[in-house]
């Protein structure tokens, strides 16, 4: 298969996959390892994995999509994830979570035309005696509102 | 002078880190000596961010403190001044077991830990056999804190029985329930619990690997218990030798990916072993075969960091509190719209009403309440004519409710229930694992049913009731056996919203 990675991340790739083979069950760390690395899962990382952990093609694709957090393609230079889960639903969290895409022009895993911010939906991040939250990359927000949620945006560039 | 601003992700999402630096910047100007710790939370979420000073050895808080407040609580003369933290109602009302160190020390100092009681069960446990370990759990009447209420001794007897060459100790930190944070809480606060605990397991159970699966949906804890296992691997409360006591076990912190029913347990070994998170058909039971086949206890978080309390101060002492067959305290997380949110920790058997109404203080918005989620998204919706339920296992169940992981979500009169229901089901779609068709097909028929009867179309309400029937009986696990709780709570206590006249009403 062609490959529109350099040689030095194709490196970069089999020592992450590497590092994680001694540990039991070393799939999903293996995963997260390349997300943080790439920022998404690169088809190009499906071979070797598949080779290194001796299962098919198939299986590690039927891994990868049934969770939520693995990416096939990059997301936004920042990701943002708004709680839609019943707690911040008590407060207004869904008008926020509308106003927001709406303001975005987007739909939920959309990323906004200059790439600065994609929009997740997450169900509970904890937060949910200071809700609404919403969490803009690993930082989190609780008490979320418009003016708050623009703040955010903006420094994000979206 | 010492002060204490919580590092805990609900008191940094309310503004705790530019305090912190506030603080800092104004103690510097004004030349004072000050050392500022970071703690957990206390769990007064509505005071957040509390900020604590010591003053003649008392520790005095200041709340919900903001950026310009720093020079008033640096003078000790503060509009947020609120006075001895361990004089506060909420505080003093609490039987704090599991919880007794969050919010009270640094959550990575093992020296404070210890200095709090901390490793004094495992000390003891140290010095027993096995079997005696797991008898001690049984006497505590300790039940899985995650949702179903297994009697935890007996877990673990199963697990001692089992003959392997190896076992493991597997906590279940996926706290995926809207309206819980408990979980999150004590790992940030006092990850040594956890760890403690699981060590405790281990020995009892003869297993000498443990791992924590934890969601990745908290990037703070999984940074803090990554932390503290490095920290007490160099103190050898982990590693081949525990506490000098010539017995083994390790442990690693494991990152889940965004999947809810990967918090039910096998789905969970799956997803630890590398593989899609589908629920499996139980026997074997994980305790025989669990991760890897091999002899696994899976428990919850706080069933977990309740271990250690029970070794330190006898398992008589825990289960003298409580309720019936609930013995020992239930962490109760109040959350949505609630005036004083936040985790309250007390005996088994306080009424719904007394939770929701004296500590939550009522709604946030001043409006009256309307109903209460009480056990996460598969949990019933109570109206107000259920408060006076005990919050215990049977209790509630006789009520048609669900204590679960102990969230209570409250909702005020505006709150539209038939959207609620709709919500649990679309919900249950999006995580549905896909192995049982009334699972995956009926929560999808779901929503479009709601949507029928919000159309107007009222005799869609019967295909509801008999889909959420087919949805109990059909479903290998509770994600699609228990959905049809919200969904028919909402319908049977609040019939005039599933009329589709809502909108001629308003
Ligand atoms: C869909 C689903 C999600 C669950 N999520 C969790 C969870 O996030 N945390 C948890 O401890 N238990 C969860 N459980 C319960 C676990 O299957 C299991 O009962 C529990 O981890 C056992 O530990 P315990 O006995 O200490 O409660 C869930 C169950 C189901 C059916
Ligand atoms: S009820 Fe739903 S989540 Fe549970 S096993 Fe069946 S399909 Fe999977
Ligand atoms: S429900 Fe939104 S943070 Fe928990």
């Amino acid at each position: 298969m062609a490959s529109d990675m350099s040689a030095a991340s194709l490196e970069e790739l089999r020592q992450i996959i590497d590092a994680h083979l001694h540990l039991e069950g070393p799939l999903l760390p293996m995963l997260h390892g390349i997300q943080e690395a790439f920022g998404h899962i690169p088809a190009e990382a499906h071979a070797p994995i598949a080779e290194a952990l001796n299962i098919s093609r198939a299986e590690l694709h039927g891994v990868i999509s049934f969770y939520h957090d693995f990416r096939e393609k990059p997301a936004g230079r920042h990701v943002l994830k708004i709680c839609r889960a019943e707690a911040c639903q008590a407060v207004g969290g869904e008008a926020l979570a509308e106003a927001t895409l709406s303001k975005l022009g987007l739909d939920w895993h959309g990323t906004t035309k200059n790439g600065a911010v994609t929009v997740e939906p997450v169900y509970c991040l904890g937060l949910c005696a200071c809700a609404p939250a919403a969490m803009m990359d690993d930082r989190v927000v609780g008490r979320v509102d418009t003016a708050r949620m623009d703040e955010m945006l903006t420094e994000a560039g979206a | 002078m010492k002060i204490w601003v919580p590092i805990d992700s609900a008191a940094k999402a309310l503004g705790a880190d530019a305090v912190t630096r506030a603080l800092a910047a104004e103690a510097e100007a004004q030349g004072m000596d000050v050392e500022i710790i970071r703690n957990g939370t206390r769990g007064m979420i509505w005071l957040e961010p509390l900020v604590e000073v010591e003053i003649d050895g008392v520790r005095h808080g200041y709340g919900p403190a903001e950026p310009g407040d720093a020079v008033g609580i640096l003078s000790g003369d503060s509009a947020k001044a609120l006075g001895p933290v361990e004089d506060l109602d909420w505080m003093k009302r609490q039987t704090r077991l599991t919880f007794a160190r969050v919010g009270v020390i640094d959550p990575l100092s093992l020296a404070e830990y210890e200095a709090h009681g901390g490793l004094a069960g495992l000390r003891r446990a140290a010095a027993m056999s096995g079997q005696q370990i797991v008898d001690e759990v049984k006497e505590s009447g300790l039940r899985g804190r995650g949702g179903a209420g297994f009697p935890t001794g007996i877990k673990w007897q199963t697990v001692h029985d089992a003959e392997a060459a190896q076992k493991y100790i597997v906590c279940n930190a996926d706290e995926g329930d809207s309206g819980t944070f408990a979980d999150r809480m004590i790992m940030e606060g006092d990850p040594f619990t956890l760890i403690e605990g699981m060590a405790i397991a281990g020995l009892g159970v003869g297993a000498t690997k443990g791992y924590v699966y934890l969601r990745s949906e908290y990037p703070d804890a999984i940074r803090v218990m990554r932390r503290a296992v490095e920290i007490a691997r160099h103190a050898r409360v982990l590693g081949a030798d525990v506490l000098g006591s010539g017995r083994a076990f390790d442990m690693e912190i494991r990152v889940g990916a965004g999947a809810y029913v990967c918090g039910e347990e096998t789905s969970l070994l799956n997803s630890l072993e590398g593989k899609r998170g589908v629920v499996r058909a139980k026997p074997p039971l994980p305790a025989l075969e669990g991760f890897l086949g091999r002899p696994t206890v899976v428990n919850n978080v706080i069933s977990l960091a309740t271990v250690p309390v029970i070794f330190e101060k006898g398992a008589q002492a825990y289960a003298d509190f409580g309720l019936g067959r609930s013995r020992g305290t239930v962490t109760l997380q109040i959350a949505g719209n609630v005036a004083r949110g936040g985790l309250f920790e007390t005996a088994f058997g306080i009424s719904l009403g007394e939770v929701v109404n004296e500590l939550g203080d009522g709604t946030a918005t001043g409006r009256p309440v309307k109903a209460v989620q009480v056990g996460g998204p598969l949990g019933a919706y109570l109206p107000v004519s259920k408060f006076d339920a005990p919050l215990g296992y049977e209790e509630l169940d006789a009520e048609g409710g669900l204590l679960g992981h102990a969230g209570l979500v409250v909702f005020d009169d505006s709150a539209d229930m038939l959207k609620m229901a709709r919500f649990a089901m679309e919900f249950c779609a999006v995580e549905s694992c896909g192995k049982c068709t009334p699972c995956r097909i009926g929560a999808v028929r779901g929503v479009e049913t709601i949507d029928r009867i919000a159309a107007g179309d009222a005799g869609a309400v019967p295909l509801l009731s008999d889909l959420c029937e087919t949805m109990k009986e059909g479903s290998l696990c509770a994600l699609g056996g228990f959905t049809p709780f919200p969904v028919m709570s909402a319908l049977t206590h609040f019939p005039d919203e599933f009329t589709g006249q809502k909108e001629a009403a308003e």
